[in-house]
């Protein structure tokens, strides 16, 4: 991980209004795509979603250039986005509320 | 690359990658005395598979005859009780008529559980040293049959991993092969793009509804193919699993439909429809990874090509399983599991390309005999529970 250097965000489509992580990046680091930059507001892993423009309440995500689901909140460019402001259209997401830790 | 394949030559013709003799219990009473026979001799290739239930069930049947009748199974040893409902007459015959060495033994009627392993393992030793014995012919590219799946998934599986394995997918077309991909409950809201890709119309409208069924199963069940993980790893919706998921299948045209157990009339892409027909029913259409694993084997996969970005570390009984990682972090964490690293292509390192020709060697280097890592890790997971099927119709056939 490295706070310093910028990670380019990777976007999959040219009509995503979402890119993605392409590593594990820490709060705070810069996070950019094409001539923005964003400051990230927590640790992520590869592969999660970052707004990279302003998305309306309603609106649908796109990724791969398809809908993944429509947006819960009004998001802002350079948010996280995943279970906090964006909700299936099909079924809804099942996850554990808090797992325990592992011992290593 | 040298493609040519040394295979073990069956009496029925098919040709196998692995030699494998299995032990099969025919309900779980009969299972701790199917495991002490086949734990003795795991070092030489014997490996558990059964089935739990008491009750008859076809597609459980259907399941068992065409494991035990794999191209990479060379003899069977059933193992019953002997007051289950399992049909055994029907299988010991199909493997009779397979031309594969079999026997049958019932641990009530052989005397209890100390006489029936003695007995298994005598048998075990003296069928291994015919097995030894089989004839190897060359087996070529298009012979063989791959089936795909993804599991532990992550946001990185389907921008690396599964694309990558699309594009072996492709190659594997090319070159006549049948290639198998799965998991209809995660193509929901891919079924018209499927449909496009179908050989005839036909096709194209089975293709629809195998995936609308799987949506009004999962309804009704009212859980979704998502497990906790994979929001965890960034996936926040089924439709965007669905995304990831479906680029295992690559882009070449889909052939057909098969069910499990049926196997591939000639070289292409087919749908395995892994939710059952009818009322839901059973419950859950596949309760883990493993489960839809040995529904890809029993349809004739030789190995396996394994998507995952969180890091799954299961393998299987019969085929190998190919582990390809979808992101650098998981892969250097957990490398004793993984085969290939697809995070290459977040890192800049390489193009989709070049893993999906990396995957392709592989696949030809595992037919030759090269170990995978959970082959090497002694990785032997099976399940297989209840379900019920409706044959296919002739719109899922290739023309």
């Amino acid at each position: 991980m490295d706070a310093v250097r910028e990670q380019v965000l990777v976007r999959l489509h040219r009509d995503d209004n979402i890119a993605c992580l392409p590593c594990s990046v820490g709060e705070g680091s810069l996070v950019r795509f094409e001539e923005e930059s964003w400051k990230l507001d927590s640790s992520r892993g590869p592969g999660f979603k970052i707004a990279i423009r302003a998305i309306s309440k309603g609106e649908k995500i796109l990724k791969f250039g398809v809908s993944i689901g429509s947006a819960t909140v009004d998001i802002g460019a350079g948010e996280v986005v995943h279970l906090h402001n964006l909700k299936s259209d099909y079924i809804a997401t099942y996850t554990l509320e808090e797992g325990a830790k592992y011992g290593n | 690359m040298e493609t040519e394949i040394s295979a073990y030559l069956r009496s029925d013709g098919r040709k196998g990658i692995r030699n494998h003799l299995l032990v099969v219990y025919l309900v779980e009473c009969a299972k701790h005395v199917a495991d002490e026979i086949s734990r003795q001799y795991r070092e030489r290739g014997v490996q558990l598979v059964g089935f739990s239930g008491c009750f008859p069930n076809e597609y459980s049947k259907k399941m068992l005859r065409e494991l035990c009748t794999h191209p990479n199974v060379g003899g069977v040893l059933m193992v019953s009780l002997g007051c289950e409902g399992f049909d055994r007459g029907f299988l010991k015959s199909a493997i009779e008529k397979s031309g594969r060495p079999v026997e049958l033994f019932g641990i009530q009627s052989t005397g209890g559980t100390r006489k029936t392993i003695e007995a298994g393992c005598r048998w075990v030793e003296n069928t291994l040293s015919i097995m030894d014995d089989v004839e190897r012919v060359t087996m070529t590219t298009e012979e063989l049959v791959v089936g795909t799946i993804c599991g532990g998934s992550d946001g990185t599986s389907g921008i690396t991993a599964n694309p990558a394995i699309g594009h072996s997918f492709d190659r594997l077309v090319k070159e006549g092969a049948s290639v198998i991909f799965e998991e209809t409950g995660e193509l929901i809201g891919c079924e018209q793009i499927l449909a496009e890709r179908a050989t005839h119309p036909e096709l194209g409208g089975a293709l629809v509804a195998c995936v609308e069924k799987a949506a009004r199963y999962y309804d009704t069940l009212g859980h979704g193919s998502f497990a906790p993980g994979n929001a965890d790893g960034g996936l926040t919706t089924i439709e965007e699993k669905s995304m990831g998921a479906y680029a295992k299948s690559g882009g070449s045209q889909i052939s057909g439909i098969l069910k499990p157990g049926d196997r591939p009339q000639k070289g292409g892409l087919y749908l395995l429809d892994v939710v059952p027909d009818g009322e839901v029913r059973f419950g859950f259409p596949n309760i883990n990874d493993n489960a839809e694993i040995a529904e890809l084997i029993a349809c004739g996969s030789h190995m396996i090509l394994f998507a995952t970005g969180r890091g799954s570390v299961v393998g299987s009984v019969i085929s190998p399983v190919i582990k390809v990682c979808g992101n650098s972090e998981t892969y250097r964490h957990m490398k004793d599991d993984m085969d290939i690293n697809a995070g290459r292509i977040l890192d800049g390192d390489d193009n989709l390309e070049e893993v999906g020709e990396e995957i392709f060697a592989k696949v030809i280097s595992v037919a030759q005999g090269e170990q995978t890592a959970s082959e090497s890790l002694g990785h032997q997971e099976f399940v297989l529970t209840y379900k019920s099927f409706t044959p296919l119709g002739p719109s899922c056939f290739p023309r």
